[in-house]
């Protein structure tokens, strides 16, 4: 059969090139870097896969490949939930939930680098309001020192910062569902757990899968927020994949080891998304197959 | 189950209003007893408040004013939980994880049945709605016919429901399987004898499925009635036009002292019958069904001759099973059933108008016939003798 | 109207479409020729096919296979995988659609001002068609602010004014309270009666089909079943599915054995439920010459609904009796399901006929009125459309 129109591809063609330019050629590049030895801008040695050998081996990177996964572990695991919670908490309609929304959307306009001060200065115990509120309750506090506070900051600092994003996508999502799914569970004499397991939860499910996608591939990639706070450590406590990549890189001009892991990392990104979308999808698609057939 | 009694209900979204201003109903304030046991419909267009008294039946809604009884019971300030309603929506409401063995079980597991009583009760309802092969699959992947059954089931698995509401609950359905499924309806309210209250914009709906049909239009009730007594004595030209398809036909009239004057059309009409007429109200309509008239193809010399009119065909229609006809008489368009073989000749057929069919309405309402008009109509229903068109 | 803006009524040549989505087959390859000018309508329960249909006619999709052919007087194009914008067609959709932001003047207005027409000549076809369609009060309302049946006649209006030389209408009115829909199908009837346009209306309703006329396409799972002038399909149908789309209420199908020798059909079910012999019909001879003709023994007699009668006379000398297991009555009709011998059918009689539940029903038939299929659903014989007296 052939193609229906062929000036659609005119129309993609200036987004083909800015991605291209931004991150096409930039990828060709490192990949150019992580099979060869640059001992200086003229002198370049081919040493094929020596630094994915070498970058695999590193036990510094088994750390922060670690501390990452559990990192957006307990992100999904915390800002999932709450941010349900807080959907399901929020007025309907009205201007409470017209000023809800404001409220809930504020940290998203926050830039990340100022989050990271607002937080590097909130949670001090000398200082900050956080922190000294803790120290007076007798906690020993610290998050410059301690490991676990330093984590427990960071995380805080996430939770503030991204379950707006998916309380704002489960509100859209709560809204979208009929008012007679609510009546019928009324009449059906459903308690409200019953009526957010087998209504509002199943409904939820698209928004849900969008939700936890964005959230796992930022967290992921979180870099600025942990960089202002705590600058990875104490030690290395806080240091996850993309500062370790940034120290490799810029700190140690490791440019072979270095390029050699951010394709590394790539992949792993793409693989995790790829297997996550394919799982959350299929467990949606028997709800979608009355749809499929319509002409 | 339980009798429904609505004693003066009326319902504002706005709430009563405060002095000085007039109230927007929704539905106006009316008083009326539903049956135990009895099935009925509530039709009527958009709009017209329907919806509105389902909803305070069911008690999604609390009424602005007036008192609701189950049984002799007020109940107007309980929710649809405690007053045991079931409810069928426009569109099929499920549970999209459960099965439909789950689906049916809901109810039952949200007031605490124990699971063995819960099993048998489901596949009893199951049976009654030839559900019981489709048990263990999703409902969510089913036909919606089948889905709406399983709302249906829903409500009927409880023991203890006092009516079951349908709000428009064959939308979604194909007409070739509205027939079977409005036969199981009726079937199931046959067997479990349970009160039914089914609102529909559709008269066919509505009709074959009640025993009464309450016609609203303009959150007013106009008529309630037996779907015989809505189609020969419509009390209101509305009900009139909105049930039957097409509706009744009216042509503005004058009246004489033993007959009716439409511009170039008179008929003779009993002088105590235009006297009540005439006394009713001051504009005066004339009224007939489009089977309550006979056409023919050209036009018959006998001594019967004289009643029948010559009539200007605007549109014919062929139906395949009969023909409608859009004619031009006494000064209005008016639209006659006929046979399905029927043809007209010319520009012109020749209508007669079945005497013991006509109504008569002062000011939109109806005048009722003395009683030996009634007997009259009576007996020409009995024997079966509504009109068809006779082909020459 | 304008020359300038009139286009003439198209003819469409549709050769082997189809259209599958992933493993789906949505539409099977099928020929179908529209005549410039004529009302067709689509009959079809829902995704019989006819949605994909009409969406591979305007170009919104493109078809797995086959091409279309759009012809303008004698000169034919190929426009398979053309634009839509490229076509000359409006479409109206099941859903009332028009512009949110737009009065329903500039919604009208919409496809003249894309066609670059004259102020002047706008404002007077704007204000012809809305007044046509009873939407002149309306004109400087917003969609939002209009009733459901206002704002599909705006969506027509809209269709209408572009006055495409195809118009296709996608259940247009199914989404209307049944009385509005009644009005709006005899006036858009009339519309579309004096205007030059190709017209295809689809519908899952068999009466709206009879009303509307003109020629039919009977679809069935993603197949034509069959085509041809209104009348002629309903009277005649191909197929039991031909005769099953057409018939609402359903059509009464009736097991039969052929009794070649007698020329006489012994009703099966009638044997089955433990009576000595079945119910015999004596066919008419045109009806066993046909029956005989395709050499079977066993075959489906059918009747409409209206063809079983309350009354006796004439030839109806076949009586079917059975048990009321539900009364329905219209208002004009009564409708019977009966259970009997020969199987549970439907009877629809004129008039009211209150009979309770349980009570004895007796259904007089004519001989000459039946349907018969074969078994796999082809028509062998169908009766003349005007059977005269006995």
């Amino acid at each position: 059969m052939k193609p229906v129109n062929q000036k659609a591809w005119l129309m993609v063609l200036p987004v083909l090139l800015c991605v291209a330019f931004s991150a096409v050629l930039p990828l060709m590049t490192v990949v150019n870097y992580s099979v060869q030895d640059i001992l200086s801008p003229t002198q370049k040695v081919f040493v094929g896969l020596e630094w994915f050998r070498e970058v695999m081996q590193d036990p510094d990177l088994h750390g922060a490949l670690l501390r990452q996964l559990i990192f957006s572990a307990c992100v999904l695991l915390l800002q999932v939930p709450l941010g349900i919670a807080v959907a399901l908490a929020m007025p309907a309609q009205g201007w409470r939930a017209s000023l809800t929304l404001v409220l809930l959307a504020l940290p998203l306009l926050v830039p990340w680098n100022v989050v990271g001060t607002v937080w590097q200065i909130f949670a001090r115990e000398d200082i900050g309001l956080m922190g000294q509120l803790l120290a007076r309750a007798g906690f020993d506090y610290n998050y410059a020192s301690d490991a676990n506070d330093a984590w427990g900051t960071v995380l805080l600092m996430d939770v503030w910062h991204w379950t707006p994003l998916v309380s704002l996508l489960c509100y859209a999502g709560l809204r979208a569902i009929p008012e007679a799914y609510y009546q019928a569970a009324r009449i059906d004499g459903a308690s409200k757990l019953a009526v957010f397991r087998h209504i509002q939860l199943p409904k939820l499910r698209g928004v849900l899968l969008i939700a936890v996608l964005l959230r796992l591939m930022d967290s992921f990639m979180i870099y600025t927020e942990p960089f202002v706070l705590t600058g990875g450590g104490p030690g290395n406590s806080t240091t996850f994949l993309s500062q370790y990549l940034t120290q490799k890189a810029v700190g140690q001009f490791d440019l072979g080891p270095a390029a050699a892991f951010s394709l590394v990392y790539f992949l792993i990104i793409l693989v995790m998304c790829f297997v996550l979308f394919n799982f959350l999808k299929a467990a949606e698609a028997p709800a979608d197959a009355t749809k499929g057939n319509a002409p | 189950m339980a009798r429904i009694e609505l004693v003066d209900v009326g319902h504002a979204y706005g709430g009563a209003a405060k002095a000085g201003t007039e109230t927007r109903w929704a539905l106006r304030p009316m008083t009326m007893t539903w049956r135990d046991g009895g099935a009925y419909a509530l039709l009527g267009p958009s709009g017209c408040g329907k919806t509105t008294l389902l909803n305070l039946i069911s008690g999604l809604l609390t009424p602005t004013q007036g008192r609701i009884l189950f049984d002799g019971k007020d109940i107007t300030q309980l929710g649809p939980r405690e007053r045991n309603i079931a409810q069928v929506f426009q569109f099929p409401v499920l549970y999209d994880t459960m099965t439909v063995f789950d689906n049916l079980a809901f109810p039952l597991r949200n007031r605490g049945w124990k699971e063995a009583a819960v099993r048998t009760r489901v596949s009893e309802v199951a049976e009654l709605l030839d559900l019981a092969g489709d048990l263990k699959r999703r409902a969510r992947g089913l036909p919606p016919d089948a889905q709406q059954k399983i709302s249906l089931g829903r409500g009927l698995v409880r023991t203890d429901v006092a009516a079951v509401l349908l709000d428009e609950p064959l939308t979604v359905i194909d007409p070739h399987l509205k027939w079977l499924l409005r036969r199981k309806l009726k079937q199931i309210h046959q067997q479990l004898k349970v009160s039914l209250i089914y609102v529909t914009h559709d008269q066919v709906e509505a009709l074959t499925f009640a025993e009464e049909v309450v016609v609203m239009n303009h959150g007013e009730v106009l008529q309630v009635g037996t779907p015989q007594a809505l189609y020969e004595a419509p009390e209101h030209t509305f009900v009139g036009h909105f049930i039957g398809s097409p509706g009744m036909n009216f042509l503005p009239c004058q009246l004489g002292a033993n007959e009716v004057r439409m511009s170039d059309v008179t008929l003779p009409m009993d002088a105590e019958w235009l006297a009540r007429a005439a006394a009713a109200g001051t504009e005066y309509q004339l009224g007939f069904r489009p089977d309550a008239a006979e056409v023919l193809a050209a036009p018959i010399a006998s001594a019967a001759g004289a009643a029948w009119q010559p009539a200007r065909v605007q549109a014919f229609q062929p139906m395949g099973t009969h023909s409608l006809l859009q004619l031009g008489f006494g000064g209005s368009s008016v639209w006659v059933r006929a046979a399905a073989a029927f043809q007209p000749a010319g520009d012109h057929v020749w209508l007669r108008p079945l005497p013991a069919k006509l109504a008569l309405f002062a000011d939109q309402r109806l005048v009722p016939r003395g009683a030996g008009e009634m007997l009259a109509v009576a007996n020409s229903a009995a024997a079966g003798t509504s009109a068809s068109g006779a082909a020459p | 109207m304008s020359a300038t803006l009139h286009s003439a009524a198209l003819a469409l040549k549709l050769e082997g479409m189809e259209k599958r989505v992933g493993a789906a087959t949505h539409l099977y390859p099928l020929n179908l020729e529209l005549v410039p000018g004529q009302l067709n309508v689509l009959l079809g329960a829902t995704l019989a096919g006819k949605t994909s249909l009409l969406r591979l006619m305007a170009g919104l999709d493109a078809p797995t296979a086959g091409r279309i052919q759009e012809g303008s007087g004698s000169v034919w194009r190929d426009v398979t995988g053309l634009p839509v914008r490229q076509r000359d067609l409006a479409m109206v959709y099941q859903q009332f659609i028009n512009y949110p932001s737009l009065s329903v003047r500039e919604n009208i207005a919409s496809p003249l001002r894309l066609r670059g027409v004259a102020k002047g000549e706008l404002e007077q076809r704007v204000a012809t068609i809305a007044e046509q369609l009873r939407l002149t009060p309306f004109l400087e309302r917003r969609p939002a602010e209009l009733s459901g049946g206002q704002q599909q006649r705006t969506a027509l209006a809209r269709a209408l004014a572009k006055d495409a030389g195809l118009l296709l209408l996608d259940e247009p009115l199914v989404n209307l309270d049944y009385k509005l829909r009644e009005e709006l199908r005899a006036e858009l009837l009339q519309l579309l009666r004096v205007r030059n346009t190709t017209v295809v209306y689809a519908t899952t309703e068999p009466q709206e089909a009879l009303q509307l006329g003109g020629n039919v396409v009977v679809m069935e799972a993603g197949r034509v079943v069959q085509s041809g002038p209104t009348l002629q399909v309903f009277s005649r149908p191909a197929s039991l599915a031909a005769a099953r789309a057409f018939s609402d209420p359903p059509l009464n199908v009736l097991p039969a054995r052929f009794d070649g020798t007698r020329g006489i059909a012994t009703l099966a079910n009638g044997a089955a439920s433990g009576l000595a012999s079945g119910l015999e019909v004596a066919l008419s001879p045109a009806a066993v010459a046909a029956v005989r003709a395709a050499g079977v023994n066993e075959f489906l007699l059918a009747l409409r609904p209206h063809q079983l009668h309350s009354e006796p006379g004439g030839c109806r000398s076949l009586t079917l009796q059975g048990t009321v297991e539900l009364a329905e009555i219209s208002g004009s009709d009564t409708y019977l399901h009966v259970h009997t011998a020969g199987g549970d059918v439907v009877a629809q009689w004129r008039g009211i006929h209150p009979l309770s539940l349980g009570s004895r029903a007796h259904l007089f038939l004519d001989p000459r009125e039946f349907f018969a299929f074969t078994n796999d659903g082809i028509a062998l014989f169908a009766p003349p459309a005007a059977i005269g007296d006995c």
